[in-house]
C-alpha cells in the first residue's frame, strides 16, 4: 500500500469469480456501528426498512464475532461470551454461508467492517474485500474533506 | 495438527435449546452454561440470517417446514498482535460450522477450516439421531438426548472419520 502521494491502489482489483451479476449488497461499518455505506445491486426482498436492516446486520456481526472467539477449539482462554471485544482481539470470521447468500466479512484494525453479501456460489472473497478497504483508505480517509464517522459520499 | 477431525458437536432443538453436546478434544473446556448460551445464540443468528437474505429461500420457510439443509461454514481468522501492529488474516485451525434444519433441529460441528466431507457426516449424524433417538421408545421431542445407543454409533462415526482424516 502507498501511503504518500500518488493514488495507486497496490492489490489490483481482484479476478471476479464466476460470471458478474452475483453482487447483492455491501455494507460499511465504522466501529460504533454506524454505516458508512449501504449499496445494494441485487436485493428483490427486503423485510426491513434500511435503518432496522444496518442495525440487525451490525448486531449479527457483532454476535458472530463473539461467538466464534467463544467457540475457538484452538485456544484455552475465551473471554466471556456477549463482552464487546476489540478489533484484533480473539479470533473472528471471515464468512458464512447459507441456502440464499454468502456474506464476506473483513475488519481492520480500526474496527472498519466490510460486508459483502453475495450469491452462495461465489469463492473467497478475502482479496476483494482488501481491495475494497484500500479503495476506502485512499479515498475516503485521505479526503480532507470527510469527517470521520459520517456516511461516505 | 493433532488429526482432530471434528471438534465438538451440538445438537440443539427447534426453539433454541442444547439436547446434546460433546466435545472431542478442543483447547479450554467449555462449561455447561456457556455451551447452553452459545446454542440459543446460534439458534438466534440463524432466525437474524434468515431475516437478512436478499432473495427469496431461506426467508418464510418456517422452521416446522422440511427446507433443505442450510449449511453455514465459517473459518476462523485469528487476528495476533506482533510487533505493534496487527497482523490480520493468520488463519488457523478453526471452526467448520455446519447444521441442518429439518424439523428444526439444528446439527453443528465445529472442525479445522478446510475440512472436507463435513455435509456428508452431519447428514450421518442426522441419520443417526433419526434412527437411535427419534425412534427411541422412551425418548420425548425436544429433550435432551440420553440414548446409549446413540452415543455408541457416535463415537464410532467420529473416529471413523478421524482415522479416515489421518490416512489421508
Amino acid at each position: 500500500m502507498q501511503f504518500f502521494g500518488g493514488s495507486d491502489i497496490s492489490p489490483s482489483p481482484p479476478v471476479t469469480t464466476g460470471s458478474g451479476d452475483n453482487g447483492h449488497m455491501m455494507y460499511i461499518f465504522n466501529r460504533n456501528g454506524v454505516c458508512l455505506l449501504y449499496r445494494e445491486w441485487n436485493r428483490p426482498l427486503k423485510t426491513l426498512d434500511a435503518q432496522q436492516d444496518h442495525k440487525l446486520m451490525f448486531g449479527l456481526l457483532f454476535s458472530l464475532k463473539s461467538f466464534t472467539a467463544k467457540m475457538d477449539p484452538t485456544s484455552v482462554e475465551k473471554g466471556n461470551l456477549g463482552l464487546p471485544q476489540l478489533p484484533g482481539q480473539g479470533c473472528s470470521f471471515h464468512s458464512f454461508r447459507t441456502n440464499t447468500y454468502k456474506l464476506s466479512f473483513m475488519e481492520s484494525p480500526s474496527g472498519i467492517k466490510i460486508i459483502l453479501v453475495t450469491s452462495p456460489k461465489t469463492g473467497d472473497l478475502r482479496e476483494s474485500l482488501k481491495y475494497i478497504y484500500n479503495l476506502y483508505v485512499e479515498y475516503v480517509v485521505k479526503n480532507p474533506l470527510y469527517t470521520p464517522g459520517t456516511p461516505i459520499r | 495438527m493433532d488429526g482432530a477431525a471434528i471438534y465438538s458437536l451440538f445438537i440443539i432443538n427447534k426453539s433454541g435449546g442444547l439436547i446434546f453436546y460433546k466435545d472431542y478434544g478442543s483447547a479450554g473446556r467449555m462449561d455447561t452454561n456457556d455451551s447452553l448460551r452459545l446454542a440459543s445464540l446460534w439458534h438466534s443468528m440463524h432466525a437474524i440470517s434468515q431475516q437478512l437474505s436478499p432473495t427469496v429461500g431461506v426467508q418464510g420457510s418456517s422452521f416446522s417446514k422440511p427446507t433443505p439443509s442450510i449449511s453455514i461454514a465459517f473459518s476462523l481468522l485469528q487476528h495476533t498482535k506482533t510487533e505493534g501492529m496487527y497482523a490480520i488474516n493468520r488463519r488457523l485451525p478453526s471452526l467448520d460450522l455446519s447444521k441442518s434444519i429439518l424439523a428444526g433441529t439444528k446439527f453443528f460441528v465445529v472442525c479445522e477450516p478446510g475440512t472436507q466431507r463435513m455435509e456428508a457426516l452431519l447428514k450421518f449424524i442426522y441419520e443417526l439421531f433419526a434412527d437411535y433417538v427419534l425412534k427411541n421408545p422412551f425418548y420425548e421431542m425436544e429433550m435432551p438426548i440420553r440414548c446409549e445407543l446413540f452415543d455408541l454409533n457416535l463415537l464410532q462415526a467420529v473416529q471413523k472419520d478421524r482415522v479416515a482424516l489421518l490416512s489421508r
